[in-house]
């Protein structure tokens, strides 16, 4: 993707975090015990090109949330860096432009039970972007504003006075992404938004995402782990195994033909709706633990194809075919 | 057909509170056959997790039985003495719940969970309890059971607490398994083996299966028969592969409908998912007659007036004046 002639709006360059998990300094002086890091995310880098949506996927533990709050400047990266439209999210020269810059990137959480204050009327809630960017001031025309996005999201602008608690969850999600698409933003950071959701109120949700996508240009990054929903909604997808990324492809190639063995356990494992009556290969094992991951590929104890460079060498993220597989045997394959 | 294992008949249950009395489930019949795995699906506040509670007589005050009957092996369980059903309780009727660290004690290890469970329920020597809960350890796929067994829960990963639960269930080797959403907190892959065990455990031992989920892959994985839940009834039951493939009651039409599929892209037209308009009925403004008329796009005056009958269509049963009449 790095030769694209369109200039990517997010872009994300050999990202690391790691977290200190050691015991307390008193524990480590008695017990000895070393300090533990855990890497929750290696070395990731991927671009998101204007008005796409890109979805990252993983079990728990992959890494997926970290790198969204990296990116939206929740939590700092421990190195790397992350470029939205070319200004730098952890660059202290670049604070004056990246203070102009957050009033674009808005982000929605997965429990709308917590993302709201249950305190604050909706139109308070909802205000609350223009209000901390200062766009608005008057409020007859926050008001204004607050009915014509509850209006967008498909609520009333009557709901304004209501209290978070007299709504569902799926009304709920709404006024959330009203709040975020307050302040106009182009770039939305959507972590799970669908996951504390019924399946007739998802369906809802994913369908007015992406009315808003086509309505206002805005683009997306979507974290989920779930498949079809990914698949529904994604234009390229990156599958996040233990922090780092080891296959992206649009979803057609990813789901048609999966290259990566953990892309494939991953697919496999999703019960089958189809009832296509097919014989699933025996899953094998768990995600290892982070603060010690597998040398080599981190895959390579649970893959079946894994052989001795697997064990000691870690395999870059390199094009095959039109998409992009951190694997010595699908790259041994191609050759 | 021989007599099903667990007959519901016309089962009531309210929850009172100061305004008005709020029926949770309203007349739900089913029955499982002995090793049987029954499905029952529907989203939040359907009525699933308290069917299952209602079975176990683990209803939470201020919720109670109001009407119909449950029987096991034809003998009624609900008017039962609490001293007789704790004796069915946990030795012929199983339970497992969706979060496992929960449903195991943090402070004893997981050996001395089953051996207990065992000696309770059976006369057997320590020494055979655990002989008997390293060979179950095994069965449900732990590891070097021989040493796991002196493990705490916390120590275990989710998928292997969840299988510490099943072993602990199994270990009174009960009739009827009742599963609530036992795989919603684990992720797919260890969901698969999960689901692949539960499965495997029901055809080796014939035990049956209520298998309740929201998910409609688990049931399309692992059930014979699944019933759609709404607003506390059963809008259609029947076997898997029908209710799934070619539902006939518009709710579960609609609702197979808004699940994004993994193997083709587009569901409805444009990509765009297909929709139930409107949202679940709270339980104190149940519509009258059909429960889902207000949402209905194919409803008659007879849905607005009469509940319908949950009666054969088909292979099915389904409520529903419009397929039925």
């Amino acid at each position: 993707m790095k030769d694209t002639p369109v200039k990517a709006l997010v872009e994300v360059d050999h990202l690391w975090r790691r977290f200190d998990v050691s015991k307390p300094w008193l524990n480590r002086l008695i017990e000895g015990a070393p300090r533990q890091t855990l890497t929750a995310v290696a070395d990731v880098s991927f671009e998101i090109i204007r008005r796409e949506t890109f979805a990252l996927v993983g079990e728990s533990g992959s890494g997926k949330s970290t790198v969204a709050k990296i990116i939206v400047g929740l939590i700092a990266p421990s190195a790397g860096d992350v470029r939205i439209d070319g200004i730098s999210m952890s660059d202290p020269a670049a604070a004056a432009q990246r203070a102009q810059l957050r009033r674009r990137i808005q982000m929605i959480f997965q429990d709308p039970f917590a993302s709201l204050n249950p305190r604050w009327r909706v139109a308070r809630v909802v205000a609350e972007p223009l209000r901390a960017f200062g766009l608005m001031t008057e409020q007859q025309a926050i008001e204004v504003r607050v009915a014509e996005l509850l209006t967008l999201v498909g609520l009333s602008p009557e709901d304004a006075v209501k209290y978070p608690h007299e709504f569902s969850g799926g009304q709920r999600q709404r006024v959330a992404i009203a709040r975020a698409l307050a302040a106009n933003p182009e770039f939305i950071v959507c972590d799970e938004p669908t996951s504390a959701l019924d399946v007739s109120v998802q369906a809802q949700i994913l369908n007015l995402m992406r009315d808003l996508q086509d309505q206002l240009g805005l683009t997306y990054l979507f974290i989920s782990h779930n498949l079809a929903v990914v698949r529904h909604m994604a234009s390229r997808i990156g599958v996040l195994y233990l922090g780092r990324l080891v296959e992206i492809a649009t979803p057609d190639e990813l789901f048609g033909n999966p290259q990566h063995p953990y892309t494939r356990l991953l697919l496999d494992a999703v019960p089958d709706l189809e009832m296509t009556g097919r014989v699933r290969a025996a899953v094998e094992g768990e995600i290892p633990n982070p603060i010690s991951p597998p040398s080599g590929c981190a895959f390579h104890p649970r893959c079946p194809l894994a052989f001795e460079r697997c064990r000691s060498e870690r395999p870059e993220l390199a094009a095959a075919g039109g998409r992009m597989v951190a694997c010595h045997a699908v790259a041994a394959d191609a050759r | 057909m021989t007599a099903p294992l667990l007959s519901v008949r016309n089962l009531r249950v309210e929850f009172p509170n100061r305004r008005a009395r709020l029926v949770a489930i309203d007349d739900v019949s089913f029955e499982i056959g002995r090793g049987e795995i029954l499905g029952l699906v529907g989203e939040s506040g359907a009525g699933k997790s308290v069917t299952g509670a209602a079975i176990m007589g683990l209803l939470e005050p201020p919720g109670h039985m109001t009407g119909g009957e449950i029987r096991l092996d034809g003998t009624r369980i609900d008017t039962m003495p609490i001293d007789q059903l704790r004796r069915i309780r946990g030795k012929r009727i199983g339970m497992v719940f969706q979060d496992p660290l929960t449903s195991l004690n943090p402070v004893y290890r997981i050996g001395a969970q089953i051996t207990e469970t065992m000696r309770v329920h059976a006369n057997i020597s320590e020494a055979d309890a655990r002989a008997r809960a390293i060979a179950l350890l095994a069965e449900v796929g732990i590891p070097a059971p021989e040493n796991r067994i002196d493990a705490y829960p916390h120590e275990l990963s989710g998928g292997m607490r969840q299988r510490v639960v099943l072993a602990l269930v199994l270990c009174t080797e009960p009739e009827l398994i009742i599963a609530d959403e036992p795989t919603t907190a684990l992720d797919v892959s260890v969901q698969a083996q999960i689901i692949a065990l539960i499965k495997a455990l029901a055809r080796n031992r014939g035990t049956s299966v209520m298998l309740i989920t929201h998910d409609m892959g688990v049931i399309a994985e692992v059930a014979d028969r699944v019933a759609v839940m709404y607003a506390g009834r059963i809008a259609e039951i029947g076997p898997v592969r029908d209710v799934l493939k070619a539902p006939q009651h518009p709710y579960a039409r609609g609702l197979m409908g808004a699940i994004p599929s993994l193997a083709k892209k587009a569901a409805g037209h444009d990509g765009r998912l297909t929709l139930i308009p409107g949202n679940m009925p709270r339980l104190s403004a149940i519509p009258e007659g059909c429960a889902f008329n207000p949402r209905c796009g194919e409803a008659i005056d007879r849905c607005r007036a009469e509940r319908p009958s949950l009666l054969p269509a088909a292979t099915s049963h389904v409520a529903c004046w419009r397929v039925t009449s």
